[in-house]
C-alpha cells in the first residue's frame, strides 16, 4: 500500500479517483460488485420471465400497467443518469460547487422516480394486486421491488457523499466514492431499461 | 481482542481456519451418527426425524461452513504472500467477510438448540422445503445461515479478484503467477457470478415462507421445478468453486516435492478456465429425471462429459511433474498424491452419471453418493490437507509433526475408500439415498457396516490431525524461512511467519517460480523492487463484528416475527456502515527502524 496522502496537499490530479492504489482497487472491486449484481438481477428476470403468466384469478400485466406513467418514470431516471454524467465531468475539472448541484438534481429525480413507483404500487393493490396474489404478482414485485431498493439505497448513499463532500471537500478520498457511486446510478438506471422492456412492454404486448 | 479486530490477511485466515475447522468437527460428527444409524438394518439410533435433520445439517455445514472456509483460510494464509503484495485490496471487508460467515454458521447452528432444524436435504428442494411441507423455523434457519454467510463469500470473492488484478508485485504477469493464485482466481470469479444466483433463489424461498409469496406454491402458480433450475445453476458451479482450489493446492505441492517446474504450466492455466466456463453450462444434469427431455437431457450430458477433457489434461500434468521428479514423500506430498487416483474415481463415475439414459438408474441411490464424496472429500479435503501440511510452517512457525501426519494420512486414506468405495455398489444395487433404514436381507447389511467402519476410521484420523495441531504449538523450535528447501514461490522468500506488512521491500518477480530462479542463481533474498520506506498499514476495526451481529439478530427478529428486533438489527448494521463511511479511516505507517526489530508479527 504505497499510496501516500501527499496528494492531498498540493494540487489535486485530473482524475483523483484513479490517483491512489485505494481508489483503482475501489474502483475495480465495485465493477466486480456489477458483475455479481448483474447476475442477481438476470435470475430475479429469469423468474418472473418464467412465471409471469401465471396470474390466476389475479389481475394480468395487461389490466395492470399504465404505459404513460411508466414511460415517465423511465425519462425521470434516465435524466436523472445524464446528471450524474455531469457530476462527474464537474469533479473531473475539480468544480466542487457545479459538482454538488449535479449530485443533488440526480437524488431528486430519483426521489420523484421512488414517488412514482410508490404510487405505482399503491394503485396496483388497491386493484387487487397483492404480493401473494399469484406467481406473476410475487415475481413482479419482487424484481420491481429489488430495483426500487436499489433507487433507494442509491438516493441514501449519494446524499451521504454530498454531506462528506461539504466536509471534507474533493480528495482522492472522496472522489473514487463519487465516482463508483455514479457507475452504480447508472447501472441501475440500465436495469430500469431492461424492466421497461421486459415487465412492461411485453407485458402490455403479450 | 485483537483477533476481533484485526483485518491483516494472515489473521483472518487463521480465524477462517479455526472456524471452519471447528465446523469440519460438526459436520464429521453428524456424519458419524448418520453411519452409527445405517450400521444395520432397521435400526433406531436416530430416529427418522433426527435422521433427515443430521444429513440436511451436514452436507449444508460441510459444505458452507467446512470446505468453503477451509479454502478462505488458505488463500488468506498464501494469496498475498504468492504475489507479493503488502495486504489484500479491502482489509476491511475481507475481515467483514470473516464475521459475516461466521455469523452465518453460528446462526444455522443454533438451530439445534432452539428444536427447529432445517431437515429437507442441503439442497432444499421444493414443495418439500415450502411452507406447506416443512412448518416450523427449521428451513427458515437454512435461508437466513445461508444468506449471511454468502454475504461474507461473496465480498471474498470480490476481494480476491481484485487483489489479483490489482496488487501482483512488478514483473510478475498473468503467465507468472504461481498456480495456487491462478486457481483462486478464477474461483472468485465462479464465485462473483454463482453466488448471486443463490441469493435469489434463498430470498424467493424466504418470501413463501415468511411473506406467502408464491414463486413455488404450485396452487397458486409457482414452479417447483424453477427451484431446481436456480438452485443447481449456482450449485454445480459451486462444486468447482470447491474443487479448483485444491487443484491449485495439489500443483504447487506436487512440483515442490518433486523438485521440478510444474509440467504444462500454461496448459494447466487453460485448463482452469475451460473447467470454470464449462461449469456453468451444464447444471441441468442434475435434473435429468425432471422431464426436461430427450433434447435438453442430450445436450447437457454431452456438455457435462466434455469437462472430463480439461480435467483429464491437468491429471495428466500432474503425473508428468512426478515423473522422474526426485519426490520427497512428506504428508504434503502423500495427500497430493493420494488425491490423484482417488479424484480419477470421482470422475469417472461422474462420467456415468453424466450418461443421460444411466443416470435414471442411478440417480438418488448411494452411487452418487459415493460420487460426490470421492471429489470433494477425495479431491477437495485431500487437497485441503495436503495445503495445510505444506503451508503450516509458513501460517504458524512451526512444523507439524511428520510421523503424525503420515499416520492421519494413512488412516484418513483408508478410511475414506472404504466408507465410500463400497457404496458404488450398494447405490448399484438399489440402495436409495436420504433413506433413514433398510429392511435386511436386501445384500445392504454387511457393505454398510464396512463402511460405517471406514467412517470411524476417518474420524480417528482427523483427531490424529487435531492432536498433531497440539503437539505443534507445544514444540517452540523457531522453523527456517523455506522450510522444505524447496520453496518456489515467493511466500517461500519471508519469514515464517511472515511479518505484518509481509514483505519489507516489494520484490521484483523476474520469472515464473521466482524464488526459485533466484535461489538457483544463487541469490539468498529476492531482488527488491522499491527503496526501504515507511509502510502504509491499514488499522484494525471492530466494526464487521458488529454490523455482522446486527445481521445476526435482525435475521432472528424476521424470522420470529419480530419486527421491532428485525428492524434494530438492521439498523446496527447499516449505522455501522454509516460510520465506516463517515470517519476515514488513515491507517498507520510502519517505520524503517520499527521493521529492522520485525516486530508485529
Ligand atoms: C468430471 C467431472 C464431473 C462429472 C462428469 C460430474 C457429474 C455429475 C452428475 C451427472 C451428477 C448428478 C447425479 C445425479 O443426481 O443423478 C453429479 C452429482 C454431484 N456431483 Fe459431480 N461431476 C463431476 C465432478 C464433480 C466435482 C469436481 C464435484 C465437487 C467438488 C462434484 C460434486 C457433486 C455433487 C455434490 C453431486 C450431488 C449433488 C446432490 O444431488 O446432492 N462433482 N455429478
Ligand atoms: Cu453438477
Amino acid at each position: 500500500m504505497s499510496a501516500h496522502d501527499h496528494h492531498l496537499d498540493g494540487h489535486l490530479p485530473h482524475e483523483p479517483e484513479k490517483a491512489t492504489l485505494e481508489g483503482r482497487n475501489k474502483i475495480l472491486g465495485f465493477w466486480l460488485f456489477l458483475g455479481a449484481e448483474t447476475v442477481l438481477f438476470g435470475t430475479l428476470f429469469a423468474a418472473f420471465i418464467a412465471l409471469r403468466h401465471q396470474t390466476l384469478d389475479g389481475p394480468t400485466a395487461d389490466h395492470l400497467f399504465e404505459l404513460p406513467m411508466v414511460f415517465a418514470a423511465t425519462m425521470i431516471l434516465l435524466v436523472s443518469s445524464l446528471a450524474s454524467v455531469f457530476a462527474v465531468q464537474a469533479l473531473h475539472q475539480h468544480k466542487v460547487k457545479a459538482m454538488i448541484v449535479w449530485l443533488i438534481i440526480t437524488i431528486l429525480l430519483g426521489l420523484s422516480f421512488l414517488g412514482l413507483e410508490i404510487y405505482e404500487f399503491n394503485t396496483y393493490v388497491s386493484e387487487g394486486h397483492k404480493l401473494t396474489t399469484s406467481a406473476f404478482s410475487s415475481s413482479f414485485y419482487t424484481l420491481v421491488g429489488f430495483h426500487g431498493a436499489h433507487v433507494a439505497f442509491g438516493v441514501l448513499w449519494i446524499g451521504l457523499l454530498i454531506a462528506q463532500i461539504f466536509k471534507k471537500g474533493l480528495t482522492v478520498v472522496t472522489a473514487p466514492k463519487i465516482y463508483v457511486s455514479a457507475i452504480y446510478w447508472h447501472f441501475i438506471d440500465v436495469v430500469w431499461v431492461f424492466i421497461f422492456t421486459v415487465v412492461y412492454l411485453m407485458g402490455k404486448v403479450g | 481482542m485483537d483477533w476481533l479486530t484485526t483485518v491483516d490477511h494472515k489473521k483472518i485466515g487463521i480465524l477462517y481456519l479455526i472456524a471452519g475447522g471447528l465446523f469440519f468437527l460438526v459436520g464429521g460428527l453428524e456424519a458419524i451418527l448418520i453411519r452409527i444409524q445405517l450400521i444395520k438394518p432397521m435400526n433406531d439410533f436416530v430416529g427418522a426425524d433426527t435422521f433427515n435433520q443430521l444429513i440436511t445439517m451436514h452436507g449444508t455445514t460441510m459444505i458452507f461452513l467446512a470446505a468453503m472456509p477451509m479454502l478462505f483460510a488458505l488463500m488468506n494464509a498464501v494469496i498475498p504472500l504468492q504475489i507479493g503484495a503488502r495486504d489484500v485490496a479491502f482489509p476491511f471487508l475481507n475481515s467483514l467477510g470473516f464475521w459475516t460467515f461466521f455469523a452465518g454458521g453460528v446462526l444455522l447452528n443454533i438451530s439445534w438448540f432452539a428444536g427447529d432444524i432445517p431437515d429437507a436435504g442441503w439442497t432444499s428442494y421444493v414443495p418439500l422445503a415450502g411452507p406447506m411441507y416443512a412448518g416450523g423455523h427449521g428451513v427458515d434457519f437454512y435461508l437466513m445461515g445461508l444468506q449471511i454467510a454468502g454475504i461474507g463469500t461473496l465480498i471474498g470473492g470480490i476481494n480476491f479478484m481484485a487483489t489479483i488484478i490489482n496488487m501482483r508485485a512488478p514483473g510478475m504477469s498473468f503467465m507468472r503467477m504461481p498456480m495456487f493464485t491462478w486457481t483462486i482466481f478464477i474461483t472468485s470469479a465462479l464465485i462473483v457470478f454463482a453466488f448471486p444466483v443463490l441469493t435469489v433463489g434463498l430470498v424467493a424461498l424466504t418470501f413463501d415462507r415468511l411473506f406467502q409469496a408464491n414463486f413455488f406454491e404450485t396452487g397458486n402458480g409457482g414452479n417447483t421445478v424453477l427451484w431446481e433450475h436456480i438452485f443447481w445453476v449456482f450449485g454445480h458451479p459451486e462444486v468447482y468453486i470447491l474443487i479448483l482450489p485444491a487443484f491449485g493446492v495439489i500443483s504447487e505441492v506436487i512440483s515442490t516435492f518433486s523438485r521440478k517446474r510444474l509440467f504444462g504450466y500454461s496448459s494447466m492455466v487453460f485448463a482452469t478456465v475451460l473447467i470454470a466456463f464449462l461449469g456453468f453450462m451444464v447444471w441441468a444434469h442434475h435434473m435429468f429425471t425432471t422431464g426436461l427431455g430427450p433434447v435438453a437431457n442430450g445436450l447437457f450430458s454431452i456438455a457435462t462429459m466434455l469437462i472430463a477433457v480439461p480435467t483429464g489434461v491437468k491429471i495428466f500434468n500432474w503425473l508428468f511433474t512426478l515423473w522422474g521428479g526426485s519426490i520427497s514423500f512428506t504428508s504434503a506430498s502423500l495427500f497430493a498424491i493420494g488425491f490423484i487416483p482417488t479424484f480419477v474415481m470421482g470422475g469417472v463415475t461422474g462420467v456415468m452419471l453424466a450418461v443421460a439414459p444411466a443416470d435414471f438408474q442411478y440417480h438418488d441411490t448411494y452411487f452418487v453418493v459415493a460420487h460426490f464424496h470421492y471429489v470433494i472429500v477425495g479431491g477437495l479435503i485431500f487437497g485441503i490437507f495436503s495445503g495445510l501440511h505444506y503451508w503450516w510452517p509458513k501460517m504458524f512457525g512451526r512444523v507439524l509433526n511428520e510421523k503424525l501426519g503420515k499416520a492421519t494420512f494413512w488412516t484418513f486414506f483408508i478410511g475414506f475408500h472404504l466408507t465410500f468405495f463400497i457404496q458404488h455398489f450398494l447405490g448399484l444395487i438399489g440402495m436409495p439415498r436420504r433413506v433413514w433404514t433398510y429392511l435386511p436381507g436386501q445384500d445392504f447389511d454387511t457393505m454398510n457396516a464396512v463402511s460405517t467402519v471406514g467412517a470411524f476410521l476417518m474420524g480417528i484420523g482427523t483427531i490424529i490431525f487435531v492432536i498433531n495441531v497440539i503437539v505443534s504449538a507445544a514444540n517452540k523450535s523457531p522453523v527456517a524461512d523455506d522450510p522444505w528447501e524447496d520453496g518456489r514461490s515467493l511466500e517461500w522468500s519471508i519469514p515464517s511467519p511472515p511479518p505484518e506488512y509481509n514483505f519489507k521491500q516489494t520484490p521484483l518477480v523476474r520469472s515464473y517460480d521466482a524464488w526459485w530462479n533466484e535461489k538457483q542463481k544463487g541469490n539468498a533474498e529476492m531482488p527488491p523492487a522499491e527503496p526501504v520506506g515507511p509502510i502504509h498499514m491499514p488499522s484494525p476495526s471492530i466494526l464487521p463484528l458488529i454490523m455482522s451481529i446486527g445481521l445476526f439478530v435482525a435475521a432472528l427478529g424476521f424470522m420470529y416475527d419480530h419486527l421491532v428486533v428485525a428492524i434494530a438489527g438492521l439498523v446496527v448494521t447499516f449505522g455501522s456502515m454509516f460510520c465506516r463511511s463517515v470517519f476515514d479511516d488513515h491507517g498507520f505507517h510502519i517505520e524503517p527502524e520499527e521493521q529492522e526489530k520485525g516486530v508485529h508479527a
